[in-house]
Protein backbone atom coordinates (compact mmCIF):
# COMPACT_ATOMS: atom_id res chain seq x y z
CA UNK A 1 0.00 0.00 0.00
CA UNK A 2 1.18 3.47 -0.76
CA UNK A 3 2.34 5.29 2.33
CA UNK A 4 1.15 8.78 1.53
CA UNK A 5 -1.37 10.06 4.03
CA UNK A 6 -3.52 12.79 2.56
CA UNK A 7 -4.83 15.47 4.91
CA UNK A 8 -8.22 13.69 4.88
CA UNK A 9 -6.53 10.50 6.11
CA UNK A 10 -4.68 12.39 8.79
CA UNK A 11 -7.82 14.17 9.90
CA UNK A 12 -9.93 10.99 10.13
CA UNK A 13 -7.21 9.12 12.02
CA UNK A 14 -6.74 12.05 14.42
CA UNK A 15 -10.47 12.44 15.05
CA UNK A 16 -10.92 8.70 15.50
CA UNK A 17 -8.17 8.46 18.09
CA UNK A 18 -9.38 11.59 19.85
CA UNK A 19 -12.77 9.93 20.17
CA UNK A 20 -11.12 6.81 21.63
CA UNK A 21 -8.80 8.58 24.05
CA UNK A 22 -10.27 11.93 25.15
CA UNK A 23 -12.88 10.36 27.49
CA UNK A 24 -10.18 8.36 29.25
CA UNK A 25 -7.86 11.35 29.46
CA UNK A 26 -10.66 13.38 31.06
CA UNK A 27 -11.17 10.68 33.70
CA UNK A 28 -7.44 10.65 34.44
CA UNK A 29 -7.23 14.44 34.72
CA UNK A 30 -10.30 14.73 36.94
CA UNK A 31 -9.00 12.04 39.27
CA UNK A 32 -6.46 14.70 40.37
CA UNK A 33 -9.19 17.28 40.94
CA UNK A 34 -9.15 18.87 44.39
CA UNK A 35 -12.85 19.74 44.29
CA UNK A 36 -15.42 17.30 45.57
CA UNK A 37 -17.73 18.41 42.77
CA UNK A 38 -16.79 16.20 39.89
CA UNK A 39 -17.54 18.71 37.17
CA UNK A 40 -15.78 21.75 38.62
CA UNK A 41 -12.03 22.07 38.57
CA UNK A 42 -10.59 23.03 41.94
CA UNK A 43 -6.85 22.60 41.42
CA UNK A 44 -4.54 19.59 41.54
CA UNK A 45 -4.62 17.10 44.39
CA UNK A 46 -3.98 13.42 45.03
CA UNK A 47 -6.34 13.18 47.98
CA UNK A 48 -8.81 10.86 46.20
CA UNK A 49 -6.09 8.26 45.84
CA UNK A 50 -5.60 8.44 49.59
CA UNK A 51 -9.32 8.01 50.16
CA UNK A 52 -9.36 5.10 47.73
CA UNK A 53 -6.50 3.41 49.58
CA UNK A 54 -8.50 3.68 52.81
CA UNK A 55 -11.68 2.33 51.20
CA UNK A 56 -11.88 -1.17 52.69
CA UNK A 57 -14.72 -2.28 50.42
CA UNK A 58 -12.82 -1.53 47.24
CA UNK A 59 -9.61 -3.03 48.57
CA UNK A 60 -11.19 -6.31 49.55
CA UNK A 61 -13.02 -6.48 46.22
CA UNK A 62 -9.77 -5.84 44.36
CA UNK A 63 -8.11 -8.70 46.26
CA UNK A 64 -11.03 -11.04 45.51
CA UNK A 65 -10.91 -10.09 41.83
CA UNK A 66 -7.18 -10.69 41.58
CA UNK A 67 -7.42 -14.08 43.25
CA UNK A 68 -10.25 -15.13 40.95
CA UNK A 69 -8.46 -13.83 37.84
CA UNK A 70 -5.25 -15.72 38.72
CA UNK A 71 -7.09 -19.03 39.09
CA UNK A 72 -9.29 -18.44 36.04
CA UNK A 73 -6.37 -17.52 33.79
CA UNK A 74 -4.33 -20.55 34.87
CA UNK A 75 -7.20 -23.02 34.56
CA UNK A 76 -8.29 -21.54 31.24
CA UNK A 77 -4.78 -21.75 29.80
CA UNK A 78 -4.45 -25.42 30.73
CA UNK A 79 -7.89 -26.39 29.42
CA UNK A 80 -7.71 -24.01 26.47
CA UNK A 81 -4.32 -25.33 25.39
CA UNK A 82 -5.68 -28.88 25.55
CA UNK A 83 -8.67 -27.81 23.48
CA UNK A 84 -6.37 -26.12 20.96
CA UNK A 85 -4.31 -29.30 20.56
CA UNK A 86 -7.53 -31.26 20.05
CA UNK A 87 -8.75 -28.79 17.42
CA UNK A 88 -5.51 -28.73 15.47
CA UNK A 89 -3.93 -32.14 15.99
CA UNK A 90 -6.42 -34.75 17.17
CA UNK A 91 -7.81 -35.48 13.71
CA UNK A 92 -11.25 -37.03 13.49
CA UNK A 93 -13.01 -38.43 16.51
CA UNK A 94 -16.54 -39.09 17.59
CA UNK A 95 -18.22 -35.79 18.51
CA UNK A 96 -15.67 -33.57 16.80
CA UNK A 97 -18.31 -31.25 15.32
CA UNK A 98 -19.92 -30.85 18.74
CA UNK A 99 -16.49 -30.20 20.24
CA UNK A 100 -15.70 -27.32 17.89
CA UNK A 101 -19.21 -25.95 18.34
CA UNK A 102 -18.62 -25.93 22.11
CA UNK A 103 -15.37 -24.01 21.56
CA UNK A 104 -16.76 -21.41 19.17
CA UNK A 105 -20.24 -20.86 20.60
CA UNK A 106 -19.13 -19.09 23.83
CA UNK A 107 -17.21 -16.56 21.72
CA UNK A 108 -20.42 -15.15 20.30
CA UNK A 109 -22.89 -15.99 23.06
CA UNK A 110 -24.18 -12.90 24.89
CA UNK A 111 -22.85 -13.03 28.46
CA UNK A 112 -26.36 -12.54 29.86
CA UNK A 113 -27.31 -15.96 28.46
CA UNK A 114 -24.13 -17.70 29.58
CA UNK A 115 -24.42 -16.18 33.05
CA UNK A 116 -28.07 -17.01 33.47
CA UNK A 117 -27.77 -20.63 32.36
CA UNK A 118 -24.64 -21.09 34.47
CA UNK A 119 -26.54 -19.93 37.53
CA UNK A 120 -29.42 -22.28 36.78
CA UNK A 121 -26.93 -25.15 36.75
CA UNK A 122 -25.41 -24.12 40.08
CA UNK A 123 -28.87 -23.84 41.65
CA UNK A 124 -29.88 -27.17 40.10
CA UNK A 125 -26.98 -29.03 41.70
CA UNK A 126 -27.16 -27.01 44.91
CA UNK A 127 -23.69 -25.50 44.69
CA UNK A 128 -23.16 -22.58 47.09
CA UNK A 129 -22.45 -19.44 45.15
CA UNK A 130 -19.23 -17.58 45.77
CA UNK A 131 -15.70 -17.41 44.43
CA UNK A 132 -15.77 -21.00 43.17
CA UNK A 133 -18.83 -20.55 41.03
CA UNK A 134 -17.44 -17.33 39.53
CA UNK A 135 -14.21 -19.17 38.75
CA UNK A 136 -16.02 -22.04 37.03
CA UNK A 137 -18.22 -19.69 34.98
CA UNK A 138 -15.45 -17.34 33.88
CA UNK A 139 -13.08 -20.22 33.11
CA UNK A 140 -15.69 -21.82 30.84
CA UNK A 141 -15.92 -18.63 28.81
CA UNK A 142 -12.16 -17.99 28.80
CA UNK A 143 -11.31 -21.51 27.53
CA UNK A 144 -12.72 -20.62 24.12
CA UNK A 145 -10.69 -17.45 23.78
CA UNK A 146 -7.47 -19.13 24.91
CA UNK A 147 -8.11 -22.09 22.60
CA UNK A 148 -8.52 -19.82 19.58
CA UNK A 149 -5.32 -17.89 20.38
CA UNK A 150 -3.22 -21.04 20.89
CA UNK A 151 -4.81 -22.93 17.97
CA UNK A 152 -3.86 -20.17 15.55
CA UNK A 153 -0.24 -20.54 16.67
CA UNK A 154 -0.36 -24.35 16.41
CA UNK A 155 -1.62 -24.16 12.83
CA UNK A 156 1.73 -22.78 11.66
CA UNK A 157 3.75 -25.08 13.93
CA UNK A 158 6.16 -27.42 12.18
CA UNK A 159 5.42 -30.87 13.61
CA UNK A 160 8.72 -32.20 12.24
CA UNK A 161 10.34 -30.52 15.26
CA UNK A 162 8.39 -32.77 17.64
CA UNK A 163 9.13 -35.85 15.55
CA UNK A 164 12.84 -35.00 15.58
CA UNK A 165 12.81 -34.74 19.38
CA UNK A 166 10.98 -38.06 19.68
CA UNK A 167 13.42 -39.73 17.24
CA UNK A 168 16.30 -38.47 19.34
CA UNK A 169 14.90 -40.29 22.34
CA UNK A 170 12.85 -37.67 24.16
CA UNK A 171 9.66 -38.86 25.85
CA UNK A 172 6.34 -37.29 24.90
CA UNK A 173 6.41 -35.17 28.02
CA UNK A 174 10.00 -34.03 27.44
CA UNK A 175 9.17 -33.16 23.85
CA UNK A 176 6.25 -31.06 25.01
CA UNK A 177 8.23 -29.35 27.78
CA UNK A 178 11.48 -28.75 25.88
CA UNK A 179 10.33 -28.27 22.29
CA UNK A 180 6.63 -27.55 21.84
CA UNK A 181 5.99 -25.36 24.87
CA UNK A 182 8.91 -22.94 24.37
CA UNK A 183 7.84 -22.41 20.76
CA UNK A 184 4.18 -21.76 21.50
CA UNK A 185 5.00 -19.85 24.72
CA UNK A 186 4.11 -16.39 23.31
CA UNK A 187 0.63 -17.64 22.40
CA UNK A 188 0.25 -19.31 25.80
CA UNK A 189 1.27 -16.11 27.57
CA UNK A 190 -1.08 -13.92 25.54
CA UNK A 191 -3.86 -16.45 26.15
CA UNK A 192 -3.18 -16.26 29.87
CA UNK A 193 -3.19 -12.46 29.84
CA UNK A 194 -6.39 -12.39 27.80
CA UNK A 195 -8.15 -14.72 30.25
CA UNK A 196 -6.77 -12.72 33.19
CA UNK A 197 -8.00 -9.38 31.90
CA UNK A 198 -11.36 -10.83 30.84
CA UNK A 199 -11.87 -12.17 34.33
CA UNK A 200 -10.86 -8.87 35.96
CA UNK A 201 -13.26 -7.03 33.69
CA UNK A 202 -16.25 -9.36 33.79
CA UNK A 203 -19.42 -7.88 35.25
CA UNK A 204 -22.33 -9.76 33.71
CA UNK A 205 -21.30 -13.35 34.39
CA UNK A 206 -20.08 -12.45 37.86
CA UNK A 207 -23.39 -10.80 38.75
CA UNK A 208 -25.21 -14.04 38.02
CA UNK A 209 -22.76 -16.41 39.66
CA UNK A 210 -21.40 -14.50 42.66
CA UNK A 211 -22.53 -15.01 46.21
CA UNK A 212 -22.73 -12.77 49.27
CA UNK A 213 -19.03 -13.01 50.11
CA UNK A 214 -17.65 -12.65 46.63
CA UNK A 215 -18.20 -9.08 45.47
CA UNK A 216 -15.64 -8.63 42.72
CA UNK A 217 -14.23 -5.24 41.76
CA UNK A 218 -16.48 -4.80 38.67
CA UNK A 219 -19.54 -5.66 40.77
CA UNK A 220 -18.56 -3.08 43.39
CA UNK A 221 -17.66 -0.55 40.70
CA UNK A 222 -20.95 -1.07 38.92
CA UNK A 223 -23.11 -0.54 41.98
CA UNK A 224 -21.16 2.64 42.81
CA UNK A 225 -21.21 3.95 39.25
CA UNK A 226 -24.98 3.54 39.01
CA UNK A 227 -25.30 6.38 41.49
CA UNK A 228 -23.18 8.68 39.34
CA UNK A 229 -19.66 9.99 38.91
CA UNK A 230 -17.38 10.24 41.93
CA UNK A 231 -13.78 11.39 42.30
CA UNK A 232 -12.82 8.09 43.97
CA UNK A 233 -14.05 6.14 40.95
CA UNK A 234 -12.03 8.47 38.73
CA UNK A 235 -8.96 7.59 40.78
CA UNK A 236 -9.71 3.87 40.57
CA UNK A 237 -10.27 4.12 36.81
CA UNK A 238 -6.97 5.94 36.44
CA UNK A 239 -5.16 3.15 38.25
CA UNK A 240 -6.80 0.57 35.97
CA UNK A 241 -5.89 2.57 32.86
CA UNK A 242 -2.31 3.02 34.08
CA UNK A 243 -1.80 -0.68 34.82
CA UNK A 244 -3.25 -1.79 31.48
CA UNK A 245 -1.27 0.81 29.51
CA UNK A 246 2.03 -0.03 31.20
CA UNK A 247 1.48 -3.78 30.80
CA UNK A 248 0.51 -3.46 27.15
CA UNK A 249 3.32 -1.06 26.40
CA UNK A 250 5.98 -3.35 27.85
CA UNK A 251 4.49 -6.39 26.10
CA UNK A 252 4.50 -4.44 22.85
CA UNK A 253 8.07 -3.25 23.25
CA UNK A 254 9.22 -6.82 23.98
CA UNK A 255 7.47 -8.10 20.84
CA UNK A 256 8.90 -5.33 18.69
CA UNK A 257 12.40 -5.97 20.00
CA UNK A 258 12.25 -9.75 19.54
CA UNK A 259 10.83 -9.15 16.06
CA UNK A 260 13.80 -6.89 15.23
CA UNK A 261 16.23 -9.45 16.65
CA UNK A 262 14.64 -12.18 14.55
CA UNK A 263 14.96 -10.04 11.46
CA UNK A 264 18.59 -9.29 12.31
CA UNK A 265 19.32 -13.02 12.75
CA UNK A 266 17.72 -13.78 9.43
CA UNK A 267 19.94 -11.11 7.91
CA UNK A 268 23.02 -12.90 9.27
CA UNK A 269 21.77 -16.25 7.97
CA UNK A 270 21.44 -14.81 4.49
CA UNK B 1 -0.53 -42.86 22.51
CA UNK B 2 -4.22 -43.44 21.99
CA UNK B 3 -4.88 -43.25 25.69
CA UNK B 4 -3.05 -39.93 25.81
CA UNK B 5 -5.18 -38.65 22.96
CA UNK B 6 -8.38 -39.83 24.62
CA UNK B 7 -7.51 -38.00 27.86
CA UNK B 8 -6.56 -34.87 25.91
CA UNK B 9 -9.94 -34.88 24.22
CA UNK B 10 -11.95 -35.95 27.24
CA UNK B 11 -10.96 -33.27 29.78
CA UNK B 12 -11.85 -30.08 27.86
CA UNK B 13 -14.79 -31.83 26.21
CA UNK B 14 -16.27 -32.85 29.54
CA UNK B 15 -15.70 -29.39 31.04
CA UNK B 16 -17.48 -27.65 28.16
CA UNK B 17 -20.32 -30.16 28.12
CA UNK B 18 -20.95 -29.88 31.85
CA UNK B 19 -20.48 -26.13 32.21
CA UNK B 20 -21.66 -24.85 28.85
CA UNK B 21 -23.99 -27.30 27.09
CA UNK B 22 -25.82 -28.67 30.13
CA UNK B 23 -26.59 -25.18 31.56
CA UNK B 24 -28.06 -24.10 28.22
CA UNK B 25 -30.21 -27.19 28.20
CA UNK B 26 -31.31 -26.44 31.76
CA UNK B 27 -32.21 -22.88 30.81
CA UNK B 28 -34.35 -24.32 28.04
CA UNK B 29 -36.01 -26.74 30.42
CA UNK B 30 -36.71 -24.08 33.04
CA UNK B 31 -38.18 -21.81 30.36
CA UNK B 32 -40.90 -24.48 30.05
CA UNK B 33 -41.75 -24.47 33.75
CA UNK B 34 -43.65 -21.89 35.76
CA UNK B 35 -42.66 -19.54 38.54
CA UNK B 36 -43.43 -20.46 42.16
CA UNK B 37 -42.53 -18.95 45.52
CA UNK B 38 -40.07 -21.58 46.67
CA UNK B 39 -36.44 -22.58 46.41
CA UNK B 40 -35.72 -23.02 43.56
CA UNK B 41 -38.38 -20.55 42.38
CA UNK B 42 -39.75 -22.67 39.57
CA UNK B 43 -41.78 -25.84 39.13
CA UNK B 44 -41.81 -28.67 38.23
CA UNK B 45 -38.37 -29.88 39.25
CA UNK B 46 -36.94 -33.15 38.03
CA UNK B 47 -35.73 -35.26 40.92
CA UNK B 48 -34.11 -38.66 40.57
CA UNK B 49 -35.82 -39.84 43.76
CA UNK B 50 -39.33 -39.92 42.29
CA UNK B 51 -38.29 -42.39 39.62
CA UNK B 52 -39.79 -42.83 36.17
CA UNK B 53 -43.36 -41.98 37.20
CA UNK B 54 -42.20 -38.74 38.81
CA UNK B 55 -40.25 -37.91 35.69
CA UNK B 56 -43.24 -38.48 33.45
CA UNK B 57 -45.43 -36.44 35.77
CA UNK B 58 -42.98 -33.52 35.78
CA UNK B 59 -42.66 -33.78 32.01
CA UNK B 60 -46.40 -33.47 31.57
CA UNK B 61 -46.47 -30.33 33.70
CA UNK B 62 -44.05 -28.45 31.42
CA UNK B 63 -45.80 -25.73 29.45
CA UNK B 64 -45.21 -23.21 26.72
CA UNK B 65 -46.95 -20.55 28.83
CA UNK B 66 -43.86 -18.37 29.13
CA UNK B 67 -43.48 -18.24 25.38
CA UNK B 68 -47.18 -17.46 24.96
CA UNK B 69 -46.73 -14.66 27.46
CA UNK B 70 -43.69 -13.30 25.61
CA UNK B 71 -45.75 -13.09 22.42
CA UNK B 72 -48.87 -11.67 24.04
CA UNK B 73 -47.12 -8.96 26.09
CA UNK B 74 -46.00 -6.27 23.67
CA UNK B 75 -43.21 -5.18 26.06
CA UNK B 76 -41.03 -8.12 25.08
CA UNK B 77 -41.67 -7.84 21.37
CA UNK B 78 -40.83 -4.15 21.60
CA UNK B 79 -37.65 -4.90 23.53
CA UNK B 80 -36.52 -7.48 20.94
CA UNK B 81 -37.29 -5.18 18.04
CA UNK B 82 -35.65 -2.15 19.58
CA UNK B 83 -32.55 -4.21 20.48
CA UNK B 84 -32.21 -5.30 16.87
CA UNK B 85 -32.88 -1.74 15.67
CA UNK B 86 -30.37 -0.17 18.05
CA UNK B 87 -27.74 -2.80 17.22
CA UNK B 88 -28.29 -2.30 13.49
CA UNK B 89 -28.07 1.49 13.61
CA UNK B 90 -25.10 1.41 15.98
CA UNK B 91 -23.32 -1.02 13.65
CA UNK B 92 -23.76 1.28 10.66
CA UNK B 93 -22.60 4.28 12.68
CA UNK B 94 -19.56 2.35 13.91
CA UNK B 95 -18.74 1.45 10.31
CA UNK B 96 -19.00 5.11 9.30
CA UNK B 97 -16.64 6.13 12.11
CA UNK B 98 -14.32 3.15 11.72
CA UNK B 99 -13.87 3.03 7.96
CA UNK B 100 -12.12 6.40 7.47
CA UNK B 101 -9.99 5.61 10.51
CA UNK B 102 -8.91 2.18 9.23
CA UNK B 103 -8.38 3.63 5.77
CA UNK B 104 -6.14 6.40 7.09
CA UNK B 105 -4.21 3.94 9.27
CA UNK B 106 -3.54 1.66 6.30
CA UNK B 107 -1.90 4.57 4.49
CA UNK B 108 0.49 5.52 7.26
CA UNK B 109 4.19 4.60 7.20
CA UNK B 110 4.94 1.10 8.55
CA UNK B 111 6.33 2.49 11.83
CA UNK B 112 3.35 4.76 12.41
CA UNK B 113 1.04 1.88 11.52
CA UNK B 114 2.52 -0.24 14.33
CA UNK B 115 1.92 2.56 16.83
CA UNK B 116 -1.62 3.23 15.61
CA UNK B 117 -2.45 -0.47 15.70
CA UNK B 118 -1.24 -0.59 19.29
CA UNK B 119 -3.42 2.42 20.12
CA UNK B 120 -6.49 0.69 18.66
CA UNK B 121 -5.88 -2.50 20.63
CA UNK B 122 -5.11 -0.76 23.94
CA UNK B 123 -8.71 0.31 24.76
CA UNK B 124 -9.84 -3.27 24.11
CA UNK B 125 -7.73 -4.37 27.10
CA UNK B 126 -8.88 -1.51 29.30
CA UNK B 127 -11.84 -2.18 31.53
CA UNK B 128 -15.13 -2.01 29.66
CA UNK B 129 -16.85 -0.54 32.73
CA UNK B 130 -14.24 2.18 33.10
CA UNK B 131 -14.60 3.15 29.46
CA UNK B 132 -18.39 3.34 29.65
CA UNK B 133 -18.14 5.18 32.97
CA UNK B 134 -15.94 7.83 31.37
CA UNK B 135 -18.90 8.90 29.22
CA UNK B 136 -21.22 9.53 32.18
CA UNK B 137 -19.11 12.51 33.20
CA UNK B 138 -19.09 13.82 29.64
CA UNK B 139 -22.75 13.42 28.73
CA UNK B 140 -24.52 14.32 31.99
CA UNK B 141 -26.38 17.62 32.37
CA UNK B 142 -23.52 19.20 34.30
CA UNK B 143 -21.02 17.27 32.19
CA UNK B 144 -18.07 18.33 30.06
CA UNK B 145 -19.99 18.53 26.79
CA UNK B 146 -22.82 20.66 28.16
CA UNK B 147 -20.31 22.97 29.88
CA UNK B 148 -18.53 23.34 26.57
CA UNK B 149 -21.78 24.04 24.70
CA UNK B 150 -22.84 26.65 27.22
CA UNK B 151 -19.40 28.25 27.25
CA UNK B 152 -19.55 28.55 23.47
CA UNK B 153 -23.04 29.99 23.78
CA UNK B 154 -24.58 27.25 21.67
CA UNK B 155 -27.28 26.64 24.23
CA UNK B 156 -28.67 28.42 27.28
CA UNK B 157 -29.63 25.43 29.37
CA UNK B 158 -28.10 21.94 29.42
CA UNK B 159 -29.12 19.55 26.65
CA UNK B 160 -30.22 16.19 28.00
CA UNK B 161 -27.82 13.61 26.56
CA UNK B 162 -27.30 11.05 29.31
CA UNK B 163 -30.21 8.60 29.64
CA UNK B 164 -31.20 9.05 26.02
CA UNK B 165 -30.84 6.69 23.02
CA UNK B 166 -28.10 9.05 21.79
CA UNK B 167 -25.95 8.04 24.76
CA UNK B 168 -26.54 4.35 23.99
CA UNK B 169 -25.31 4.83 20.42
CA UNK B 170 -22.25 6.74 21.62
CA UNK B 171 -21.55 3.98 24.14
CA UNK B 172 -21.81 1.15 21.59
CA UNK B 173 -19.71 2.97 18.99
CA UNK B 174 -17.11 3.80 21.60
CA UNK B 175 -16.95 0.31 23.11
CA UNK B 176 -16.93 -1.64 19.84
CA UNK B 177 -14.94 0.66 17.55
CA UNK B 178 -11.75 -1.46 17.86
CA UNK B 179 -13.72 -4.55 16.72
CA UNK B 180 -14.71 -2.67 13.60
CA UNK B 181 -11.36 -1.01 12.88
CA UNK B 182 -9.18 -4.13 13.20
CA UNK B 183 -10.78 -6.32 10.48
CA UNK B 184 -11.21 -3.28 8.21
CA UNK B 185 -7.58 -2.35 8.66
CA UNK B 186 -6.51 -5.94 7.94
CA UNK B 187 -8.21 -5.95 4.53
CA UNK B 188 -7.32 -2.35 3.62
CA UNK B 189 -3.68 -2.81 4.56
CA UNK B 190 -3.00 -5.67 2.16
CA UNK B 191 -4.91 -4.07 -0.69
CA UNK B 192 -3.03 -3.41 -3.91
CA UNK B 193 -3.20 0.34 -4.56
CA UNK B 194 -2.21 -0.03 -8.21
CA UNK B 195 -5.76 -1.26 -8.82
CA UNK B 196 -6.97 2.14 -7.71
CA UNK B 197 -4.44 3.89 -9.92
CA UNK B 198 -5.51 1.73 -12.85
CA UNK B 199 -9.14 2.73 -12.29
CA UNK B 200 -8.19 6.40 -12.21
CA UNK B 201 -5.98 6.06 -15.29
CA UNK B 202 -8.99 4.61 -17.07
CA UNK B 203 -10.97 7.70 -16.26
CA UNK B 204 -12.56 7.08 -12.86
CA UNK B 205 -12.75 10.05 -10.55
CA UNK B 206 -11.20 9.56 -7.11
CA UNK B 207 -14.53 9.07 -5.28
CA UNK B 208 -15.75 6.74 -8.01
CA UNK B 209 -12.56 4.67 -7.86
CA UNK B 210 -12.97 4.46 -4.10
CA UNK B 211 -16.57 3.34 -4.43
CA UNK B 212 -16.00 0.88 -7.30
CA UNK B 213 -12.60 -0.55 -6.31
CA UNK B 214 -11.67 0.06 -2.68
CA UNK B 215 -15.06 -0.59 -1.08
CA UNK B 216 -15.75 -3.92 -2.88
CA UNK B 217 -12.22 -5.13 -2.12
CA UNK B 218 -12.61 -4.30 1.56
CA UNK B 219 -15.99 -6.04 1.75
CA UNK B 220 -14.67 -9.02 3.79
CA UNK B 221 -13.43 -6.56 6.44
CA UNK B 222 -16.73 -4.67 6.39
CA UNK B 223 -18.71 -7.90 6.84
CA UNK B 224 -16.49 -9.20 9.66
CA UNK B 225 -16.44 -5.84 11.47
CA UNK B 226 -20.21 -5.41 11.23
CA UNK B 227 -20.92 -8.86 12.66
CA UNK B 228 -18.40 -8.33 15.45
CA UNK B 229 -20.28 -5.18 16.49
CA UNK B 230 -23.84 -6.30 15.76
CA UNK B 231 -23.81 -9.64 17.59
CA UNK B 232 -22.64 -8.41 21.01
CA UNK B 233 -24.62 -5.16 20.71
CA UNK B 234 -27.98 -6.99 20.61
CA UNK B 235 -27.53 -8.59 24.03
CA UNK B 236 -25.74 -5.58 25.53
CA UNK B 237 -26.66 -4.88 29.13
CA UNK B 238 -24.11 -2.49 30.66
CA UNK B 239 -24.35 0.30 28.06
CA UNK B 240 -28.17 0.66 28.00
CA UNK B 241 -28.28 0.54 31.80
CA UNK B 242 -25.50 3.02 32.58
CA UNK B 243 -25.87 5.42 29.66
CA UNK B 244 -29.41 4.84 28.40
CA UNK B 245 -31.30 4.86 31.70
CA UNK B 246 -34.91 3.98 30.99
CA UNK B 247 -34.95 5.70 27.61
CA UNK B 248 -34.76 2.57 25.52
CA UNK B 249 -35.88 -0.98 26.11
CA UNK B 250 -33.18 -3.48 25.31
CA UNK B 251 -33.55 -7.20 25.70
CA UNK B 252 -30.36 -7.78 27.71
CA UNK B 253 -31.62 -5.31 30.28
CA UNK B 254 -35.13 -6.82 30.31
CA UNK B 255 -33.63 -10.27 30.93
CA UNK B 256 -31.51 -8.93 33.78
CA UNK B 257 -34.44 -7.18 35.42
CA UNK B 258 -36.81 -10.11 34.95
CA UNK B 259 -34.27 -12.24 36.73
CA UNK B 260 -33.00 -10.02 39.54
CA UNK B 261 -35.88 -7.62 40.22
CA UNK B 262 -38.97 -9.66 39.39
CA UNK B 263 -37.30 -12.97 40.21
CA UNK B 264 -39.31 -14.69 37.49
CA UNK B 265 -36.70 -17.25 36.48
CA UNK B 266 -38.74 -19.27 34.00
CA UNK B 267 -39.69 -16.12 32.11
CA UNK B 268 -36.08 -14.87 32.16
CA UNK B 269 -34.99 -18.25 30.79
CA UNK B 270 -37.59 -18.00 28.03
CA UNK B 271 -36.33 -14.50 27.16
CA UNK B 272 -32.79 -15.95 26.97
CA UNK B 273 -33.89 -18.81 24.69
CA UNK B 274 -35.64 -16.43 22.31
CA UNK B 275 -32.64 -14.09 22.33
CA UNK B 276 -30.46 -17.04 21.45
CA UNK B 277 -32.75 -18.04 18.57
CA UNK B 278 -32.63 -14.45 17.37
CA UNK B 279 -28.84 -14.58 17.33
CA UNK B 280 -28.52 -17.93 15.59
CA UNK B 281 -29.11 -16.38 12.16
CA UNK B 282 -26.41 -13.67 12.32
CA UNK B 283 -23.97 -16.06 14.03
CA UNK B 284 -24.39 -18.75 11.36
CA UNK B 285 -24.07 -16.13 8.61
CA UNK B 286 -20.90 -14.83 10.25
CA UNK B 287 -19.37 -18.31 10.51
CA UNK B 288 -20.23 -18.99 6.85
CA UNK B 289 -18.62 -15.76 5.68
CA UNK B 290 -15.48 -16.49 7.71
CA UNK B 291 -15.21 -20.00 6.27
CA UNK B 292 -15.74 -18.58 2.78
CA UNK B 293 -12.88 -16.12 3.28
CA UNK B 294 -10.62 -18.85 4.66
CA UNK B 295 -11.26 -21.07 1.65
CA UNK B 296 -10.51 -18.17 -0.66
CA UNK B 297 -7.23 -17.61 1.20
CA UNK B 298 -6.34 -21.29 0.85
CA UNK B 299 -7.04 -21.34 -2.86
CA UNK B 300 -4.59 -18.51 -3.46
Amino acid sequence: MNTQMSWVNKLSVTLGFMFLYVPMVIVVIYSFNKSKLVTIWGGWSIKWYGELARNEAFLSSAIISFKIALVVATLAVILGAMAAFVLVRAGRFWGRTLFSALIYAPLVMPPVITGLSMLLLFIGVNLDRGMNTIIIAQTTLAISFVAVVIASRLLSYDQALDEAALDLGATHFETFRLVTLPIIAPAVISGWLLAFSMSLDDLVIASFTSGPNATTLPLRLYSTVRSGVSPQINALSTIVIAIVSLGMLSAWLITVRSHRRMQANEGIAD
Amino acid sequence: MNKRRAILIFIPFAWLLIFFAVPLFMAFKISLSHSVTAIPPYAPTFGLSEGWAGFKDALSRLTLDNYRFLISDSLYLKAYLSSVGVALKATILTLLVGYPMAYGMARATPQTRMVLLFLVILPFWTSFLVRIYSWIGILSNEGMLNQLFMFLGLTDGPIKMLNTPFAIYIGIIYAYLPFMVLPLYATLEKMDLSLNEAAMDLGCSRPKAFWLVTVPLSLPGIVAGCFLVFIPAIGEFVIPTLLGGSSKLMIGKVLFEEFFSNRDWPLAAAVAVVLLLLLVVPIVLFQRSQEFEQNKELQR
